[in-house]
């Protein structure tokens, strides 16, 4: 009798333990993650250069398989590529979130999911500064501009002339 | 008419923990200096661009192609037939295992990222030595498993010479894999060589035997089993034999450089002007781990008493660990020949001999390996039928006669 | 008939300007037509391609690194103030004749060889050759083991032994893993030249030449074809990338 009622306990104190945790939460604080917004849109429809849903279910697929390409084949296309993402999602102002903060784009999923990601050991995680230039010399081959994305700018001033912008920001 | 050999387990006690809780004073502190190496990166190490792989390494490789001779027992006995061997090859078996994984944790411990230890395991380029050793490795522990088993087990005791021959031929590949790590290298002088295999593998009997006659006067000492003469002084004289035989090779190594006017920077730096690589060759591999444990062990005054046995095994170790590291550290430290006949300098330590000082992380970490190793053996000896209950003369010598009892 | 009156020079002052003319109507296209030859984005690199450098060492001056600092900016090589761990894609070596006391200067890098060692002894395959014949390190499949370093005659990898910040986004490197001289790999994909050939031709040095050995009319290839050139090393037979001459 007296086993079963410390079974009972222990499971009644599970239960509580449990209906506990949100109440540990501090009020006003949502479990889910908060995702700051990019610097561009694709378009008005679609934010990134695949639906949202899509990205975040695949989207380590698909930066696997790209880097892959870029670095033994040198296909360097920007739907996938890594610098692209960042140079839309992340900030390069100054005191904009680093990726060991939780307000970095990438880590703000990524520490909800407790997923670690080791790219930025090597990779930069927020684009350059001054007009995104990535390297020394100015870009002459017409190839580079090469994209299949017309990306839209967030602010909701002239859509038509931001609409014709391209992804490339020299 | 001759004892069957039992087996049994080691008594557990405060004797047992106390020895453990100290081997694993030794694990911990290794994990511990990997941890450290890792998180802040190889830069707290004496390890830099010039000298790129340093006293882990030497360790890691000691280990690795001592465990391939350790095994040397066991196929003397299920190989070659020699009967008064036979009750030690379980033992063999158990140690090869434990050196071989406390070698590669400090190699995988050691790796610039160590978290990609499945990338290694998934990803090969079978041009590469270091990929098929992987495979060699991680097969040797499954395939000495596999003739444990058949040791152990009555009713596959029919199989052991079969395991016993497959495992013979895989360890000589494993330590023929390991030599030509460096044997394979065209950059080097002190490597670049078909001689690093051979050597390797007449190094692995030296060292493994060593360590195997030390594991076993320590397992009975410390047990209260017997351990008759008969087979330890077999074993001692097995070894006199094999640090002759690498004395052998290393003279033909020299010999053969010294004969190559190429290589004529390399022999000068081992053998005269390198500062602590002469005199680590000289004193240390030579004279303290070769000329004098063959003395020791040979003489009769010293070769019959189990101390200076214990000496002599001990000395074999430390020459050995001074031969990987003149191997490993003094061929990184000469300068690579890229410009013959001229004085080079740069800002990037060319043309220089290159200098490394081991860092405590380095040492601590090797230390570590050797720890998880000895740790392995003893838990394994605890759990399992390894040991012998009594390797006495009356069991174990085939020559045994009871007038020798009397005297 | 020779006489001793002046000669007229019309006619080569019309052959001049028509042949000026015609210049200047062809090179345009002939600039154009090298531009267009870039390889486009989605375009994998081909074994068409041979990528390949000849470094003049009478040109090299004593002194003057503005091939190192080139390569130090375009990458973010900053260095820790540890001479012996930091990581170096490039330097400049002096050597001195033993014999004849004979001094000369040159850069030393990755030399993009068609045998590497490198890439022999990779066990993951992270150093691996391209099909254009830059060897580079997939540093997602490095696990660090330094094998390459070991391997590689030229001494012309580095590992990285500290925790890195702020890497540049065009040269990703990181902790852990090995690295070394990739010829500029994404200025090469994008029809420009490596940093330190640049920075060399734009101080108007013009030591080194960067460009495509598998084409004969290339610059390089001509030079090649017209004059000796060495490689470090060439008892190894690795059929270097990096040729030098006056060595």
């Amino acid at each position: 009798m007296s086993n079963l009622m410390t079974k009972s306990g222990l499971l009644a104190l599970l239960a509580l333990a449990i209906l506990w945790v949100p109440a540990l939460v501090r009020a006003g604080d949502s479990l889910l993650p908060v995702v700051p917004e990019a610097q561009r849109r694709v378009s008005e429809a679609q934010g990134c250069v695949e639906p949202t849903a899509d990205m975040r279910r695949n989207h380590m697929k698909y930066l696997l398989h790209h880097r892959d390409e870029t670095v033994h084949e040198g296909i360097r296309t920007k739907r996938f590529s890594l610098e692209e993402c960042i140079d839309c999602h992340v900030s390069s102002a100054p005191d904009a979130p680093r990726v060991s903060s939780e307000q970095h784009f990438c880590n703000s999923c990524h520490t909800y999911a407790a997923v670690n990601i080791d790219c930025f050991e090597c990779h930069a995680d927020r684009p350059l500064p001054d007009s995104g230039k990535r390297s020394m010399a100015p870009i002459t081959t017409p190839d580079r501009l090469q994209t299949d994305v017309h990306p839209v700018a967030l602010s909701s001033g002239n859509d038509q002339q931001l609409a014709t912008e391209s992804i490339n920001h020299d | 008419m001759k004892q069957q050999i039992q087996f049994t387990e080691i008594d557990g006690g405060p004797r047992f923990y106390s020895l453990l809780g100290f081997i694993g004073l030794f694990v911990l502190a290794g994990l511990a200096a990997a941890f450290y190496m890792e998180h802040n990166g190889h830069y707290v190490t004496g390890m830099t661009n010039q000298i790129v792989w340093g006293t882990p390494h030497v360790f890691a490789v000691f280990l690795i192609v001592a465990a391939s001779g350790a095994l040397n027992v066991a196929s003397i006995s299920s190989v070659f037939g020699r009967v008064p061997y036979k009750p030690l090859a379980r033992l063999s078996g158990l140690l090869a295992i434990a050196l071989l994984v406390g070698g590669l944790m400090v190699l995988v411990l050691d790796l610039g990222r160590p978290d990609r230890l499945i990338v290694a395991m998934t990803k090969y380029n079978f041009k590469s030595i270091f990929a098929w050793n992987i495979f060699l490795y991680t097969g040797f522990m499954a395939v000495v498993g596999v003739y444990l088993w058949m040791m152990m087990e009555r009713r596959m005791n029919r199989f052991t010479r079969m395991s016993g021959l497959f495992a013979f031929i895989w360890r000589l590949i494993l330590t023929t894999g390991t030599g030509s790590i460096f044997g394979f290298l065209v950059a080097r002088q002190a490597y670049d060589s078909a001689l690093m295999a051979p050597m390797f593998v007449i190094m692995s009997f030296s060292f493994g035997l060593a360590i195997f006659i030390l594991v076993l006067m320590a397992a009975y000492k410390w047990s209260d089993r017997p351990l008759g003469d008969a087979i330890l002084y077999r074993l001692k004289n097995l070894l006199g034999v094999f640090i002759a035989s690498v004395l052998y090779f290393v003279m033909v190594y020299h010999l053969t450089n010294l004969y190559i006017t190429e290589n004529h920077g390399i022999e000068r730096f081992i053998l005269l002007d390198g500062g602590i690589y002469t005199r680590l060759f000289w004193i240390v591999q030579v004279l303290i781990g070769s000329l004098l444990p063959l003395a020791l062990l040979y003489l009769p005054s010293t070769g019959k008493s189990r101390g200076w046995i214990g000496i002599s095994c001990a000395l074999v170790i430390l020459g050995g660990l001074a031969q990987m590291y003149i191997i490993i550290i003094g061929g990184q430290a000469y300068p690579l020949e890229m410009f013959p006949g001229k004085e080079v300098s740069s800002s990037f330590f060319d043309g220089v001999v290159n200098t490394y000082t081991p860092s405590l992380p380095e040492v601590v970490l090797g230390i570590g390996g050797v720890a998880i190793a000895l740790a392995a053996v003893v838990v394994g000896i605890r759990v399992l039928r390894f040991l012998p209950v009594s390797l006495a003369d009356e069991l174990v010598d085939p020559h045994y006669s009871t007038d020798k009892a009397i005297a | 008939m020779t006489d001793n009156a002046q000669t007229d020079t019309s006619r080569r002052r019309f052959l001049g300007g028509a042949a000026t003319a015609a210049a200047g109507l062809i090179a345009p296209g002939v600039l154009l037509h090298k531009v267009a030859q870039a390889r486009p984005a989605d375009q994998p690199v081909s074994s068409a391609v041979r990528w390949g450098m000849l470094i003049d060492t009478n040109k090299c001056a004593n002194g003057c690194s503005d091939c190192v600092d080139a390569c130090a900016e375009q990458h973010g090589l900053t260095g820790h103030g540890r001479p012996e761990t930091d990581a170096q894609w490039i330097r400049k070596v002096n050597l001195r004749d033993k014999q004849t006391g004979y001094t000369q200067t040159l850069p030393l890098l990755c030399q993009h060889c068609e045998h590497p060692p490198c890439v022999d002894v990779c066990p993951t395959g992270a150093s691996f050759k391209r099909a254009d014949g830059i060897v580079l390190v997939d540093k997602h499949i490095c696990i660090g083991c330094r094998y390459c370093m070991m391997a590689c005659p030229y001494k012309a990898r580095s590992f990285i032994h500290e925790t890195l910040e702020d890497q540049l986004p065009d040269t990703p490197r990181g902790k852990g893993t090995v690295e070394s001289c990739n010829f500029c790999v994404v200025r090469v994909d994008e029809g420009k030249q490596p940093a330190c050939v640049e920075a060399c031709t734009g101080e108007n040095h013009n030591a080194m030449i960067f460009g495509d050995m598998n084409d004969p009319a290339s610059e390089i290839s001509r030079q090649l074809k017209q004059y000796n050139s060495r490689q470090i090393r060439a008892d190894l037979e690795l059929n270097t990338g990096v040729r030098y001459r006056g060595i």
